[in-house]
């Protein structure tokens, strides 16, 4: 029991003891070794990293080899953070195509959804910091042309003459909305006067790039249209996160920090069970909800009811009825990737 | 099995003998591999949060010199062309250096991807059979293939020859022969490959080019011959291995219209950015002007350019190229350095601004970053050393085996 107890520290390393992980990693790497050679059962820790090591994609295990894996993690998890954790494994939605609509007229910038994400889905709290969705804030840019550049504009008077060919002398200017975003502001009240707001996350793309990319198929599409990572099969090449247009991956670049007193303990395998040290995450559409007939988090924090979700199958959920009368656009359309998420106009 | 274990002896003792200058150089690369010991320790222990990689900018110091090293790499089938296809008499003992150089930088490059990747301990992923490989879908799993597929045609190569002129017996044409032509032809394609794992991503605007391998392959045309130039007439000076002028005149001008080449693709990029100046030369602006203030990678673009037309410009005269113990080797210096730098400066970093949502970030490695590179390098470099040494032995005759002579064939 105490002997777990330390494993599960070293899973939470805040950097102060490395050195001794360190030898205790190698000591588990020992054990470990000497297990397999001499088949001496070797303690039960050393059993759990090396299972971890060992196993397999998720989607190629038998079920047993899932229920043996899941429990492993229920313990871990359980003893990590003093409080009764879950690891479901439920299965996706039989005929069931999910799909997200927000109302870019709608949003007023307050990010709540980012902070109703954060706390559902586990994320590294600091060092790093990890949050699945940007918000960014356009200006409203230079709203007048200038009467003084009426007639200026390149190629200027120069030595080889002027023929009073002009090009424009506003076009440098930027007029109406200047196209310059901000995605760290920090302002006493929303909505700002002025700006406009545009929520940015996982696209859940039906071509996604990420998906392509991944040498391991440590990432992938699943049937309802979400697409997972499997944290335990990730290298961390981040190749994922360099193929992404969306810019909606995110790298543990350390042990992530996440307190025991803000842990989620309603997890799910491919959502929001707390993540390891140099592996992939990305928003879900809350797996560990949607899968179970709820909505993500950040639809149900959202303060305006920008954000919609539901079957993109069914003709009378919320999303299709706004596909069919709203005026919809989706983001980088130029990229190919169709997403099943939509911007709209109220 | 007992000439095994002598070839092995020998070949290690030889290469392990050396005068003071040689024993300060292995001591030179020591103090970096015991320095990068440390840095690597506290890397893979605290997580890639000890180098300077962000969400933002997440390509570091390691995946510009793994770009740089495939340079290399794919560069040193240009000794074996001339030797294999073009059959010149004199370079016939080179060849196998070349393979040795491209043997040493693939492997440089297998532990730069190493560094790089966030969970080295499940590399295991990937192999065939226990893994997955995500073909044909992945470029970064063709890039795999390809890179340990030239790692292992070279190392059995290197090995063969070596070994067949170790114990005195002529080599098997229908043996070797096929297993060169395969390096040559490999050689571009890591290269080729290597590009494609950059220009596959759409969004890295300064990389959807048509143009990168072009670019790749010219910078490997000079920066290639430019060490081999480096270490042919370093072995010169310092061994008993003749090294004609002529081997170093074709590698000079290799270098020289390649680096003719260079200029030609670069400006064809810039000149396609930079007249439409649509958001496609948004990257390469921050990396020539600056955005808002962020002027870091300014200085830099420019002294690669100027170092890049100056060293072309200098192996344009004939008096340069033919000075053999003072401007050539300098120049060589700083086409190698210069490609070098300009893998970071421009073509990874800047890359990444502006992210895909508008941010611009300017990329600050740690020095744990920079002493993990330098120890990769050291590593390298020291095996590159020694098996260039004991190969040296053994293409001089210094090494053989104890019965050569009475092994049918004798020394060829």
């Amino acid at each position: 029991m105490s002997e777990e107890r330390i494993d599960i520290k070293k899973e939470r390393d805040d950097g102060d003891n490395t050195r001794r992980d360190f030898l205790k990693n190698m000591g588990i790497a020992a054990v470990a070794g000497a297990a397999a050679l001499s088949a001496v059962p070797a303690d039960a820790e050393a059993k759990v990293e090396l299972a971890e090591h060992l196993q397999g994609h998720f989607e190629l295990m038998t079920d047993g080899q899932k229920k043996e894996c899941i429990e492993r993690l229920e313990k871990r998890y359980t003893e990590e953070f003093g409080k009764k954790t879950t690891v479901s494994n439920a299965p996706p939605v039989k005929g069931v195509l999910f799909g997200y609509a927000l109302s870019i007229s709608k949003c007023i910038g307050c990010r709540r959804c980012v902070k109703a994400c954060v706390q559902e889905n586990n994320q590294s709290r600091h060092d790093p910091e990890i949050e699945w969705i940007r918000v960014l804030k356009m200006e409203k840019g230079n709203l007048a042309f200038s009467a003084d550049k009426l007639d200026k504009g390149y190629p200027e008077t120069s030595a080889l003459g002027n023929h009073g060919v002009q090009v424009g002398g506003n076009a440098y200017n930027a007029v109406g909305v200047s196209g310059e975003t901000e995605h760290y502001y920090e302002p006493d009240k929303v909505p700002e006067k002025d700006a406009f707001y545009f929520p940015v996350q996982c696209q859940q793309c039906e071509k996604p790039a990420c998906v392509k990319a991944c040498p391991t198929q440590a990432t992938y599409r699943d049937p309802n249209g979400i697409v997972v990572i499997d944290y335990n099969w990730c290298i961390g090449c981040r190749m994922c996160l360099l193929a992404c247009p969306y810019w909606a991956r995110r790298f543990n670049w350390a042990q992530p920090n996440l307190p025991a007193e803000d842990m989620n303990p309603k997890t799910h395998y491919l959502g929001n069970r707390p993540r390891m040290n140099g592996v992939m995450e990305k928003c879900t559409f809350c797996l560990q909800r949607v899968r179970d007939g709820r909505y993500p988090a950040c639809v149900e924090a959202c303060p305006v009811g920008a954000r919609k979700f539901g079957n993109l199958l069914d003709p009378e959920s919320e999303v299709r009825k706004i596909l069919a009368t709203k005026q919809v656009l989706r983001f980088k359309e130029e990229y190919n990737t169709y997403p099943k998420f939509f911007y709209y106009i109220d | 099995m007992k000439i095994m274990i002598s070839f092995a002896k020998d070949f290690v003792s030889y290469a392990l003998k050396g005068g003071g200058k040689y024993y300060a150089w292995l001591l030179f690369l020591s103090f970096f591999i015991l320095v990068g010991a440390y840095t690597s320790f506290r890397q893979f222990s605290e997580g890639l949060i000890t180098i300077g990689a962000t969400d933002q900018v997440s390509w570091e110091l390691y995946i510009s010199n793994f770009i740089f090293t495939a340079h290399i790499a794919a560069a040193a089938v240009l000794v074996v062309i001339p030797a294999y296809i073009y059959k010149r008499k004199d370079m016939k003992d080179l060849a196998v250096l070349g393979e040795i150089i491209a043997l040493s930088f693939v492997t440089i490059g297998i532990i730069f991807v190493t560094y790089h990747v966030g969970r080295p301990d499940r590399m295991w992923h990937m192999f065939p059979g226990i893994g997955i490989f995500n073909l044909p879908n992945s470029m970064l799993a063709f890039d795999v293939v390809v890179l340990n597929v030239y790692l292992i045609v070279n190392a059995i190569a290197v090995f063969y020859l070596l070994f067949k002129k170790y114990i005195g017996q002529p080599m098997n044409k229908k043996f070797y022969t096929p297993l060169i032509y395969l390096a040559v032809g490999w050689g571009p394609l890591i290269h080729i490959c290597t590009a494609f794992v950059l220009s596959s991503n759409p969004r890295v605007h300064s990389w959807a080019s048509a143009v990168l391998p072009f670019a790749f392959l010219s910078m490997a045309g000079a920066s290639g011959p430019a060490l081999i130039i480096i270490i042919f007439l370093l072995i010169r000076k310092y061994t008993k291995l003749q090294i004609d002028d002529a081997v170093i005149d074709l590698f000079s001008q290799i270098i020289a219209w390649s680096l003719g080449i260079l200029l030609l693709v670069l400006s064809a990029e810039y000149f396609t950015e930079l007249y439409s100046s649509t958001e496609h030369a948004a990257s390469l602006k921050l990396n020539m002007f600056g955005h808002h203030g962020l002027n870091t990678y300014v200085p830099w673009f420019w002294i690669t350019m100027v170092l890049i037309i100056g060293s072309f410009v200098m192996l344009l005269i004939p008096k340069i190229r033919k000075s053999y113990n003072s401007f050539l080797p300098a120049v060589c210096a700083v086409v190698f350095l210069t490609v070098l730098l300009e893998k970071p400066v421009i073509l990874v970093f800047p890359a990444f601004s502006p992210t895909p949502l508008g941010e611009y970030a300017i990329y600050y490695p740690t020095l744990i970053e920079y002493f993990n590179m330098l120890f990769v390098w050291a590593l390298g470099f020291l095996g590159l050393t020694l098996l260039m040494k004991g190969a040296i032995g053994i293409l001089t005759g210094e090494v053989r085996h104890s019965d050569a002579a009475a092994v049918k064939g004798g020394v060829k």
